[in-house]
């Protein structure tokens, strides 16, 4: 009996613990929230997206920076997004059960989590030392590298989930590989790559290690691509740790931008593969 | 054969063409993948080579840092890299697996899938948010009321005690590893709900036949089925705590040396490339800085490989079973 007890106990504070791990994980997550409400809205009051960052001390807003960090982003996922659909569409398809793509989807998983500092450091050394200075581009294309095995990843996922009778359909119908590919496979796997190009988008536009030292930072509007650009990352991370508390009321305001579309976006891309596959789980 | 083809053979042709710079174009962006892997350990070797050829071995042990009389060592950054990883693991590991277990055995329907997602958007979260979280909230609770508990109460231990002696600073290696725990909860939460979710229900039903609680079916059932699986998950947290750059950089306090006691400030190889790569001047500076990320991308390299291939057999096991 005694013994008995003493299992329903165990069982009972094993349980006990594990709920309190995820009213853990759960109060993170609204503390993170709160923090960036309470300090972002009252930062949101100033003129954030109709003036430039300001000098120390100053007064300005955010709209160089939230205009970089949409250039780049945008021309970040036009590069990426098509070399990994392509390279998703080659292992779910021409590569299927080859040894080369078993290493290309192993290389890409060990890139999809490499550290983004290295991303930064590997564009620098490509991009920045042979144009000699920093500039929007290379910031572009380290967004892009980040972006491309989350494509590569969510690409072939998708493509592997279109019923192989569809494809055999197409096929018998004397459809060549490609025909098949972008008239039949492309439209029936959309939502689901949209969803990945979205997820990619939230994954890279609040990165700041890899534009540290490529696009760096600019204190004024500019347009030029092989300039160094402003972008929200590396402004909040230049004011925030400043003590100007007129900086660090923009830094907030910054966070709470970014991490409020980021959030939408993900939310965003979730409701569309739930739509798409309503007995999935994810 | 094909029909029109027959009919029109430069329908044909046409076609084939197509065909072949289609399936080329498809190659040659799978082929960008290991291009880019490759470009990146030989740029960050010819970037480091300077500094390698210069310090030779002894980059990797001394821990001296002076831009001023240019002398660099890695020792201090690796040690707050492996150290901070290591202790946000420690943290990071338990919570994980507590959430895992109540997303797959504990929680009712209805409640999994928000939590599941809420759980995912704190992993959407970008890095640099956690950082000035980290630096604005949590370093000033932690050197008011945690720190100082903490001194009190272990540093006077004999061994482990001179871990918690000192001033309590607020930033520092604790404090990262901290953040860094918070970061990769859940990373690790969701490989091991994913991978608890592939054991067979039979196996469960069967434990519990036998009048297992479900603490027990979870503990001699669940976990030894999964344990790979669990490794891996842990190893990708790893990869990521160990890489991890603007979230450390923030509450680390970028001090190049090794002090004994963990509240004291560090620097991790990320934190350094972060914080002095952009201003470093002079080309032994730089390719130090360089030689820091490779060596980053040699540890999260191995780290990173050892998880997938370990995920990727237990995929292989899943598919065998089936």
């Amino acid at each position: 009996m005694n013994r008995r007890l003493l299992r329903r106990l165990l069982n009972l504070l094993a349980l006990t613990l594990s709920g309190l791990a995820t009213v853990i994980g759960l109060f993170l997550l609204g503390a993170i929230l709160w923090t960036l409400i309470a300090n972002g809205v009252a930062g949101l009051a100033g003129p954030v997206f109709t003036a430039m960052t300001p000098p120390p001390g100053g007064s300005g807003g955010l709209l160089n920076a939230i205009y970089g960090s949409i250039l780049m982003t945008v021309i970040g996922i036009l590069i990426g997004g098509p070399i990994g659909m392509l390279a998703g569409t080659y292992l779910a398809e021409y590569g299927r059960g080859t040894r080369l793509s078993a290493v290309i989807r192993f290389v890409n998983d060990v890139l999809l989590s490499a550290p983004s500092i290295i991303i930064g450091l590997f564009v620098y050394e490509l991009l920045v030392v042979s144009m000699k200075h920093f500039s929007a581009l290379a910031g572009a294309v380290a967004l892009a590298i980040i972006a491309m095995p989350v494509t590569v990843r969510t690409t072939e996922d998708m493509l592997n989930l279109v019923p192989q009778g569809m494809k055999d359909a197409s096929t018998a119908m004397g459809a060549y590989h490609w025909r098949t590919i972008t008239s039949v496979i492309y439209p029936a796997a959309r939502s689901g790559i949209v969803t990945g190009l979205l997820l990619a988008v939230a994954r890279i536009s609040g990165e700041t290690a890899p534009l540290l030292f490529t696009a760096l930072n600019n204190q004024f509007w500019s347009t030029r691509l092989l300039a160094p650009m402003a972008n929200l990352p590396v402004v909040i991370f230049q004011f925030a740790l400043s003590p100007s508390p007129n900086w660090q009321k923009l830094a907030w305001a910054g966070a709470l931008i970014i991490t409020a579309s980021i959030l939408v976006l993900s939310v965003t891309a979730r409701v569309v593969v739930a739509r798409l596959n309503p007995a999935g789980r994810h | 054969m094909n029909s029109v083809a027959a009919i029109n053979p430069r329908y044909a042709t046409g076609q084939r063409l197509r065909e072949r710079l289609f399936r080329l174009a498809t190659l040659a962006a799978a082929l960008t993948v290991l291009l880019l892997l490759g470009g990146v350990a030989l740029s960050l070797l010819i970037g480091a080579w300077p500094a390698l050829a210069h310090f030779k071995l002894a980059f990797l042990t001394r821990e001296i840092w002076n831009p001023v009389t240019d002398q660099y060592g890695a020792l201090a950054p690796i040690y707050g890299t492996l150290v901070t990883s290591a202790l946000a693991l420690l943290l990071a590991v338990p919570v994980s697996f507590g959430i895992a277990i109540f997303l797959t055995e504990l929680a009712p329907a209805w409640l999994r899938r928000p939590v599941g997602v809420a759980i995912e958007l704190l992993a959407a979260v970008p890095s640099i948010i956690y950082g000035i979280w980290g630096l604005f909230v949590l370093s000033p609770i932690l050197q008011a009321h945690v720190q100082p508990l903490l001194i009190a109460s272990l540093g006077p231990l004999p061994l482990i005690g001179r871990l918690f002696q000192g001033p309590p600073y607020g930033i520092g290696i604790l404090t990262a590893s901290f953040v860094l725990a918070i970061m990769v909860i859940p990373f690790i939460a969701a490989v091991m709900r994913d991978v608890f979710e592939t054991v067979p229900d039979v196996l469960k039903e069967s434990g519990y036949g036998l009048g297992a609680t479900t603490w027990e079916v979870i503990w001699q059932v669940v976990v030894p089925y999964a344990r790979t699986g669990m490794i891996g998950g842990i190893m990708l947290g790893l990869g990521r705590a160990l890489g991890e750059t603007m979230a450390v950089t923030f509450v680390i306090g970028n001090a190049h040396r090794i002090g004994t006691s963990l509240l004291a400030p560090g620097t991790t190889i990320s934190a350094s490339i972060a914080n002095e790569f952009a201003e470093a001047v002079g080309d032994l500076y730089t390719s130090s800085l360089v030689a820091l990320g490779a060596i980053l991308f040699l540890i999260t390299f191995s780290v990173i490989a050892a998880a997938r291939f370990m995920l990727l057999r237990l995929q292989q096991r899943a598919l065998s079973s089936v």
